[in-house]
């Protein structure tokens, strides 16, 4: 029994049926009927065809080669990290500034606000904030200074909570960890800036750390904090709320060095390794992109073409 | 093993979820689907735990008689009240005849939007430090952001054409290079920092010294 699939113009040499009604494994025809009805003009049935799944998606094949090259270059730099090798990077004032902020609110006497974001735990951004509360926490127990950490997310909480607490053990202050340093306090994107916003005029941290994915809280977060005169450092993959950053904060990680930061504060050879792949990747995907724009202003869109996605 | 166990979860786990994204076959797609579903099971659980810290770090409060206390009491009968409420409306909370649709949409949402709307003044006041010219690249600034303001009013257009045509050339030329530019940036980090936890070369996050 036939069932109509799609119709095409007339022209049309080739029709691929992508549609989410194939079933695998089941035996499919087709055939070409004209309209209007010409029996003469329809063609042969063809197949039988079965459908069965892919293993690989070709559509991504070319995120698939991107990746694959990371991972030869990462191990390759982890490989001569093993050996011994040693790179340098540039510095970049926004993490030399977290220590200095800590050290500053320890001669204040007042706490440090670290403040993850309004992403949950599984977005990369909050992931990467959670990297750098296990360094600010551990410094922070070292000076013995006061960090507090509002969470809007249950489940960042939980890890937040448990990051902060190991960062004391590590340091041997475990008894200066208190229950309510890291608190839940809504998963609300507004009712969270309130309660933040209302901490930080309470309880006027020296220093705000603002580290990780921020939406439309980012100004009223940071020009609160700047309007108590606290040292403020932020961080964020969110291009749209970079400027807010820049105008509104003492230092601002931008993008790339938002990521960068955990491997350069813990100073890990194999870390350090992994930003320098990354460096070796964006060298390559700059002569990519180069080489793509002089081919395709030479009316070859080859590039252009592959490294599309769909 | 208790900062061994997570690293070889997220390690299989990862990996997984990596294969999973570029293979469709169901042998992978259903594990990798279920994973999925795990991860909001595993989320929605942690709420208990979430209001649970709530209610302590009020409690506490309240109780000690911190300063602002009764702020922490109107917290915990929102809550309460709340939840009540939800809970007596059963599967038809989110209907938009329910009293639990009523709380959220005449209370928080109000609240809300009073929240949001303070980021006008929260602009201005940025905004006017922002253009405060001390240097050469805040003159650039200052003269990128007037175009583009008067750009987008018609009164751009009525002094002259140009200034709107001006101000879509800075947003799609100069904006987006620099832009794409930070982009392709975050998204190497997005993927070196995923495959340093992945392969648990970064292990900071679950506990512990350092990295490495």
């Amino acid at each position: 029994m036939f069932a109509p699939v799609a119709t095409v113009e007339g022209g049309v040499q080739r029709y691929v049926d992508e549609g989410g009604r194939l079933q695998n494994g089941t035996v499919y025809e087709y055939q070409l009927v004209a309209q209007p009805a010409e029996p003469a003009l329809d063609s042969d049935v063809s197949g039988p065809v079965i459908p069965s799944p892919d293993w690989i998606d070709a559509t991504k094949i070319n995120v698939f080669v991107v990746t694959a090259v990371f991972f030869v270059v990462l191990f390759f730099h982890i490989n001569e990290a093993h050996r011994g090798k040693r790179w340098t990077f540039r510095k970049i004032p926004g993490l030399a500034a977290i220590e200095e902020a800590i050290g500053r609110a320890t001669e204040m006497g007042k706490g440090i606000l670290y403040i993850p974001g309004v992403q949950d735990i599984d977005d990369i951004q909050t992931i990467a904030s959670m990297i750098l509360l296990a360094n600010v926490a551990r410094t922070a127990a070292k000076y013995e200074t006061r960090l507090s950490v509002p969470t809007n997310s249950p489940a960042v909480f939980t890890v937040a909570e448990e990051v902060v607490k190991s960062a004391y053990q590590d340091v041997g202050r475990a008894d200066a960890y208190q229950s309510d340093q890291v608190r839940y306090v809504t998963s609300e994107q507004f009712a969270y800036v309130a309660a933040v916003n209302g901490m930080m005029l309470r309880e006027r941290p020296a220093a705000n750390l603002l580290l990780g994915a921020f939406f439309a809280e980012s100004l009223l977060l940071a020009e609160t904090g700047h309007s108590i005169g606290a040292i403020q450092i932020a961080g964020t993959a969110n291009v749209h709320q970079m400027p807010f950053f820049v105008v509104a904060c003492d230092y601002t990680l931008i993008g790339e060095e938002y990521y960068a930061a955990s491997a350069l504060l813990s100073n890990d050879p194999l870390l350090l390794g992994s930003l320098k792949a990354a460096d070796t990747v964006k060298i390559l995907l700059i002569t990519v992109l180069v080489v793509g724009c002089i081919l395709i202003t030479a009316g070859h869109p080859v590039l252009y073409e592959w490294f599309s996605t769909q | 093993m208790k900062r061994e166990v997570p690293i070889i979860i997220t390690l299989v786990t990862g990996v997984f979820c990596l294969i999973g994204f570029f293979v469709p076959h169901p042998a992978v797609r259903t594990f990798y689907d279920s994973i999925q579903q795990w991860v909001i099971v595993i989320v929605g659980a942690t709420y208990v735990l979430g209001v649970a810290n709530v209610l302590r770090v009020n409690v506490q409060q309240v109780s000690q008689r911190t300063h602002d206390w009764p702020f922490k009491v109107v917290l915990l009968v929102g809550l309460f009240a709340t939840m009540i409420v939800g809970f007596a409306e059963g599967t038809h909370y989110l209907d938009d005849s329910s009293k639990f649709s009523w709380i959220y949409r005449t209370v928080y949402t109000s609240m809300a939007a009073t929240m949001f709307a303070l980021l006008a003044f929260f602009i201005a006041s940025a905004a006017f430090r922002a253009f405060r010219i001390r240097s050469f690249e805040a003159l650039l600034l200052a003269i990128a952001a007037f175009v583009l303001m008067i750009g987008r009013v018609p009164i751009g257009n009525a002094i002259h054409p140009a200034i709107p045509a001006a101000a879509d050339w800075l947003m799609e030329i100069p904006q987006n290079a620099a832009k794409r530019g930070i982009l392709i940036g975050a998204a190497l980090g997005v993927m070196a920092t995923g495959i340093r936890i992945i392969l648990g070369i970064e292990k900071t996050y679950g506990g512990g010294e350092g990295g490495g």
